[in-house]
């Protein structure tokens, strides 16, 4: 087992970076290890540990800012919002259940500084965005053991290279995070989903396509085939769902409801879940439950994000043995293959390049992680680039080496 | 002008001949301009303080021109600047005496508009409004809106992460661009992300926002476009301080309500505007609130009744409801015009554009107030309030002895005030040559070296943009070069397992 450095505050990264660095050790960076078997498995000698970098710092709800260590935990941060109705708009999914983590035992959702360094969203991502979009500052400390600041607290700021947004979906290869500054929103009052019950995946898509071209101001959309409609919460039949979230002020998630199931009549069969089902329906939907049973887990699962009408293009391209929904309007698709150790990546890649777009093996065993491209694969000349930009940032490789790509 | 930028290199200027027959092998006929009386236009940007004839101008019309000018230019060390429309307030395309000028206003093509999945696919000499005026047809729109719109071009809006009034709720330009073609300096085209909502590996598209034409030259961009709400409504709200009128803005936030924008202005900038638009807004005020909600009409119905609640408890003196689509328009009309307006009362202006944490605006305006007796230059005052982007307007006269000088220390103190009070330099305008030399109020050497050094990765010879943005260049081989301190680990008590 490797050794952990748990460092207390922000100048101890510094020195273990650096310690790093003049030992010629190669660190695991990790916050609560939540999102630990995502990724290639990196080649590392030491885990350099944040999760004891805990704490908010500021939070002014009527600025809509929160700063906190990275380390602290995202269900304090959201329990702290929750209790001045505001909230991370951009959702964060939560991987726990898909990557097996057990509630009572190691189940945890990670930290703010984690969320962060995975980019996550979550079905809000088509109305809202992603943390990217709500990641204001940051202190973090570099693979060459440099403590650097980058953005700041307020929401409009062009003032330098926008280094949160490079930093957001690096996964630790860049910088070890210290603490990081978001932006927070009000939680919406009221919400309610509209359910088409019965279409097929290329219907479906379109169904969506209409929703969030109307003005309803969609903030979720999924369509869940009829071969894992059962899994998911809120639903009241098996039947395949393409539902359709409204999230706002009462008087108008009532109208908007009245409007969007008139525009989707034509579609198929309506029916309208309340705000209990609505929430229960869309954290299934983020837990990405059909695919966290017991059963499931041991299946290789792939994230394809496309352009969200031809969603259903690539799914027909790839093998009817998997099984797979849609989020974001059909653009997010997850696909658990059929059998276990067979990721099955040139197929997944071909359908998805048919579309444009890409892939993520977000769940497969390490030996398999291994020998494949976990992310999608670049032109040379963009490789090239993502690797000056490594090495820009970490040139020794002393930061999750290999994490993203072999080599970089 | 008093920001000093990189001396001209001798070798290149001697060269002009050369280079530019050497361009015109690449870009025939009248994209390539050479003559002093043609080049003038291009001498400056918005930011027409600053003004340089460049060594010449090219305007390219393909991704393959545009990758080989690059790839001669790096190969002979020349310099390039971008340039879109030239509305930069900053002085991001201010030309050099020894480069190259990229005029991408031959860019001009909507090349797909695809509204099953929300999207345009356009080139970046496309100006902003004629994207929304594209995609108008079937009720869509592209929600950023600088107050620039009709003439800025969507590649400028990508090289400063432009903002508009109505970036509160939508977002800036970084939020609604789902991807783009680059041609790096060194010829390299790439593609970042594409009609699908993130980015497969490092978010490098997230850099390219708001990169001031640094790290590449954007030849096609990829943008959300959004289905109009159903209505509009505005209230516009007068208050005794401007003090009231932040704590107004304030209340609102709390209350959870997000408004499409929500935009102030200050007592000289209500009078300039009056004057130009009469827009009919009340003259014995101290700051004026322009509110305004969209959605279904139930839901701005709703809100409506309570922004008016909140501001009758924040000591309005007056407030009004738009009853029409025409009085919405007019509210906007005098907002919108600030900037022509203060140009009417003063024959020249600086245009500050500082974010601070909004509970810090009294703060700010009470020293603004100051610092005008003391520089003896008016100051009139707009802001995107809801989001604490200030901008105030610096009047000044550049034929009197002195004044652009005054006039730009004044403006100095305000932005070192802003980052004082934990706000930043620019908002949305960008750092350019304006700000430069400011930014170590901002950044240690470490953050800029850190900067410099992701700008190496793009252009590893600084051919692209140089002088803007970064007030020390270093050479690449310089900033790659690691120092390594501390050895040990200064922390031996720390739990290891
Ligand atoms: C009256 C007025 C009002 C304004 N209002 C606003 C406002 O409300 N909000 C706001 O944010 N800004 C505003 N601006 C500022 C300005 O309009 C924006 O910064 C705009 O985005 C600049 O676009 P442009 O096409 O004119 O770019 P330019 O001025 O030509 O260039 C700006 C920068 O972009 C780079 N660039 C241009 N095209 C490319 C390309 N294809 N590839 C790479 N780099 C490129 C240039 O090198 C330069 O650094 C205003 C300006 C004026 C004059």
């Amino acid at each position: 087992m490797t050794d952990i450095l748990k460092p207390r505050d922000a100048k101890e990264v510094e020195d273990a970076v650096r310690w790093a660095l003049s030992h010629d050790k190669a660190l695991e960076v990790a916050g609560q290890g939540s999102k630990r078997a995502i990724g290639r498995p990196s080649q590392t000698d030491i885990t350099l540990d944040l999760s004891g970098l805990t704490g908010v710092t500021l939070y002014e709800p009527a600025e809509l800012v929160l700063s906190a260590r990275a380390g602290t935990p995202l269900s304090e941060i959201e329990a702290l919002l929750e209790k001045n109705h505001q909230e991370l708009a951009f959702e964060p999914m939560d991987y726990g259940p898909v990557l097996g983590l057990k509630a009572g035992q190691n189940y945890t959702s990670g930290t703010i500084g984690g969320a962060i360094a995975a980019n996550l969203s979550g079905p809000r991502r088509i109305k809202a965005g992603a943390a990217r979009d709500h990641f204001l500052g940051l202190s973090a400390v570099t693979g060459r053991g440099e403590t650097i600041k980058s953005g700041g607290r307020v929401v409009k700021n062009v003032t330098g290279y926008d280094m949160c947004k490079v930093l957001a979906g690096s996964w630790g290869t860049l910088a070890a995070m210290t603490d990081v500054t978001v932006k927070v929103l009000p939680r919406a009052e009221t919400q309610a989903t509209v359910v088409v019950e019965g279409l097929d995946d290329a219907s479906a898509c379109a169904a969506m396509a209409a929703a969030m071209g109307s003005s309803c101001d969609v903030s979720a959309a999924a369509h869940l085939p009829d071969h894992v409609a059962s899994y998911f919460d809120g639903l009241p039949n098996a039947e395949a769902a393409t539902a359709l979230r409204l999230e706002g002020v009462a008087p108008s998630v009532r109208h908007r409801k009245d409007a969007l199931a008139a525009l989707l009549k034509p579609f198929g069969p309506v029916l309208l879940l309340d705000e209990t089902e609505s929430r229960a329906l869309w954290r299934s939907v983020r837990q990405v439950k059909p695919f966290a049973t017991e059963s499931a887990r041991v299946r290789p699962l792939w994230r394809i994000s496309t352009a969200p009408a031809r969603g259903h293009a690539v799914a027909a391209a790839i093998t009817p043995a998997a099984q797979m929904f849609y989020d974001w309007g059909g653009g997010l698709i997850w696909v658990a293959m059929p059998f276990g150790d067979e990721p099955d990546a040139a197929s997944i890649r071909a359908a998805v390049a048919s579309v444009g777009g890409h892939a993520t093996l977000i769940r497969a065993e390490a030996a398999v992680r291994a020998s494949a491209d976990v992310f999608e694969p670049q032109e040379p000349a963009l490789a090239a680039l993502s690797k000056r930009v490594k090495d820009a940032f970490d040139p020794k490789g002393v930061l999750n080496p290999g994490r993203m790509v072999a080599g970089v | 002008m008093s920001v000093r930028m990189p001396e001209a290199d001798g070798a290149v200027l001697a060269r002009r001949a050369a280079i530019v027959k050497a361009l015109r092998t690449i870009v025939p006929g009248e994209g390539v301009i050479a003559t002093e009386r043609e080049m003038r236009p291009f001498e400056s940007d918005g930011l027409t303080a600053y003004r340089q004839l460049p060594l010449v101008v090219v305007l390219p019309e393909t991704t393959k021109q545009v990758s080989e000018v690059l790839a001669y230019c790096h190969a002979e060390g020349v310099k390039v600047v971008p340039r879109g429309a030239g509305t930069s307030l900053s002085g991001g395309a201010l030309p050099l005496e020894d480069g190259v000028l990229l005029g991408m206003a031959k860019f001009n093509r909507i090349k797909d508009i695809d509204f099953a999945n929300r999207v345009a696919v356009v080139e970046p000499g496309v100006t902003n409004l004629a994207v929304s005026n594209a995609v108008a047809h079937a009720g869509f729109y592209y929600a950023p809106d600088p107050s620039s719109q009709i003439a800025c071009t969507i590649g400028g809006n990508v090289a400063e992460n432009s903002g508009g009034v109505h970036c509160l709720k939508y977002g800036m330009t970084t939020n609604n661009v789902l991807g783009c073609e680059l041609v790096l300096m060194n010829g390299d085209v790439v593609r970042l992300g594409g009609k699908h909502l993130d980015a497969e590996g490092y978010d490098l598209l997230g850099l390219i926002n708001g990169s001031e034409g640094l790290l590449g030259v954007v030849t096609e961009v990829t943008v959300r476009i959004l289905q109009k709400a159903e209505t509009q409504r505005a209230v516009l709200i007068g208050f005794p301080s401007s003090e009231d009128g932040g704590e107004c803005v304030s209340a609102i936030i709390a209350a959870g309500i997000i408004p499409a924008g929500m935009e102030m202005m200050d007592r000289p900038a209500i009078h300039a505007v009056e004057e130009f638009v009469h827009a009919g807004y009340p003259l014995d005020v101290e700051a004026l609130l322009i509110v305004e909600l969209d959605g279904p009409q139930a839901e701005v119905d709703h809100l409506i009744e309570r922004v008016v609640d909140i501001a009758k408890q924040c000591k309005s003196m007056t407030c009004r409801v738009s009853a029409s689509e025409q009085e919405r328009l007019l509210f906007w009309a005098g907002r919108k015009a600030a900037f022509p307006a203060v140009g009417r009362i003063s024959p020249d202006y600086f245009c500050m554009d500082g974010t601070i944490p909004r509970s810090q605006l009294p703060k700010v305006l009470a020293a603004m107030k100051d610092m005008s007796a003391k520089y003896g230059l008016r100051c009139a005052n707009v802001f995107h309030a809801g989001d604490g982007n200030l901008h105030p307007l610096i009047l000044y006269d550049s034929n009197k002895e002195g004044e652009v000088e005054r006039a730009e220390e004044f403006g100095a103190e305000i932005l070192k005030l802003c980052v004082a009070v934990g706000g930043v330099l620019t908002g949305e305008h960008g750092v350019g040559v304006e700000k430069r030399d400011l930014m170590p109020v901002m950044f240690s050497e470490i953050d800029l070296n850190a900067q410099q050094r992701v700008k190496c990765a793009f252009d590893d010879k600084g051919l692209l943009n140089p002088g803007k943005v970064f007030p020390v260049l270093h050479r690449c081989a310089e900033l790659g070069r690691m120092h390594i301190s501390g050895g040990k680990l200064p922390f031996p008590d720390i739990p290891r397992f």
